[in-house]
């Protein structure tokens, strides 16, 4: 399982950073960083993103 | 030789940033005022709308006005509408920006003071040393290290000044709203009025909004709390459009994130302040953020020039910051955090009789404070629920 970030869909609007609580994503100007290694798969980010942008795959 | 290459280094070039380089710069001291975006004020993420006290902190400038406000119409779930208006026709109590413009404008005040610029540069890392600060910057994929006394981080809802800093400000889902805008062209709309659309139907734990653009174009946007809601931002909005203005054309898509946490315990560290959204300044009861973002950037600016004055860029020393946020609009944050607690828990009918016990009522001057006073009069219950808040 792990998290991806559709990028035609992501608005790089930083929401999905700031209810991160294990620092697993970042923003870099306008494209979105995951780090698999500390992502908890925890749903935060993905409940809160405006577009859908973001989904746990297997 | 100097010590430092800059007194202080704001992170962000919003408004609560460029009103605290251009307030650290009037002072005399050497800033540095870094912007991610390679352009400033874009892309927008904010509905743009401002109370008419903007004038206080700005002279207004005509370039940066898309409309004046002088009438707000609140629509609950049955499409009653409840009208707020000025006590005179003609007298404006807010603005709608054109954050594009006004962004650009506010760095310019800061440049003008004597700051350095520089766009397309991200902070990548913080550390300390000696009492003063090591900020790590990547400048048009160029990186270098350049030390200040203090660092400002006005670096937005995604704050990484914040998270360096060891100021832990995650927002948990009920702490948060998850936001989308369209700016719209053929529509129909009031000329110089605000709509909110309120209760679970429109926006679980928010509200959506039309804020007009001039008279041929508005913004309509959706703010809803993650925790409240099944489906997005994006899926709410998209059906209120369709129900609501199937003929509007969509010119822009803006996207956002806004704070609705409330005062946060504070907004330093050793030689860091938060100003505006990283400091999760916005109003947690109408999500505005640019007012309290330039006042906190004033006092974040006058009070780094007194810990550089004083040689002393503690934590210690900068709680002074705190003390000045908190006593400026800190406490407000605090009641409408509580009120808004209130607000979205209120099933849609409670607000469908709320509003008709407002029907015929005039209410004058459109605050959301006042109307809540009013639902109060007319609701004693509420007025038990609430006594904490209007009592403090």
């Amino acid at each position: 399982m792990k998290l991806v970030v559709n990028r035609y869909k992501c608005g790089y609007c930083g929401a999905c950073v700031a209810v991160c609580k294990f620092d697993a994503n970042e923003l870099i100007e306008t494209y979105l960083e995951i780090y698999d290694d500390k992502c908890t798969l925890c749903m935060a980010c993905v409940k809160t993103c405006p577009m859908n942008a973001l989904e746990v795959i297997d | 030789m100097k010590d430092v290459d800059y007194d202080v280094i704001v992170v962000g070039a919003g408004p609560a940033g460029s009103i605290s380089a251009k307030t650290c710069a009037e002072k005399g001291l050497d800033v540095l005022l870094i912007e991610k975006r390679q352009e400033i004020g874009v892309p927008v993420r904010c509905a743009e709308g401002v109370g008419k006290e903007i004038e206080m902190l700005v002279k207004i400038d005509k370039r940066f006005i898309s409309a004046e406000i002088e009438k707000a119409k609140i629509i609950t779930p049955n499409n009653a509408t409840i009208e707020l208006s000025a006590d005179k026709a003609g007298n404006e109590v807010g603005y709608v920006l054109e954050r594009k413009i006004f962004d650009r404008y506010l760095a310019k005040l800061a440049s003008k003071a004597g700051a350095e610029v520089r766009v397309k540069t991200s902070a990548i890392g913080l550390e300390r040393e000696n009492g003063c600060v090591k900020l790590k910057i990547r400048s048009i994929g160029e990186v270098e290290e350049v030390k200040a006394r203090i660092v400002i981080g006005a670096d937005g809802i995604e704050s990484k000044v914040a998270k360096w800093a060891g100021i832990d400000t995650t927002l948990k889902l009920d702490e948060i709203e998850s936001c989308v805008q369209y700016l719209m062209t053929n529509i129909e709309f009031e000329e110089n009025t605000t709509y909110f659309w309120i209760g679970k139907k429109f926006a679980p734990g928010g509200y959506i909004w039309l804020f007009p653009k001039g008279e041929d174009a508005a913004n309509v946007g959706i703010g809803i709390m993650p925790k409240m809601s099944e489906k997005s931002a994006k899926i709410l909005l998209d059906k209120f459009v369709r129900e609501n203005f199937p003929d509007g054309n969509i010119t822009e898509i803006v996207i956002g994130g806004v704070p609705v946490k409330g005062a946060i315990e504070t907004a330093v560290a050793d030689n860091v302040m938060l100003a505006g959204d990283s400091a999760r300044h916005a109003d947690p009861l109408t999500g505005g953020g640019i007012i309290n973002g330039m006042r906190a950037g004033y006092l974040a600016g006058i009070t780094a020039y007194e810990a550089i004055e004083a040689g002393d860029y503690s934590a210690s020393f900068l709680r002074k910051y705190d003390e000045r946020w908190k006593n400026d609009f800190g406490k407000t944050l605090e009641r409408n955090k509580k009120i808004q607690e209130k607000l979205i828990k209120m099933d849609d009918e409670t607000l469908n009789k709320l509003a008709r016990s407002l029907e015929g009522k005039r209410i004058g001057e459109i605050s959301v404070r006042k109307l809540v006073i009013e639902l109060i009069k007319n609701h004693p219950k509420l007025l038990w629920d609430l006594k904490d808040i209007l009592l403090s």
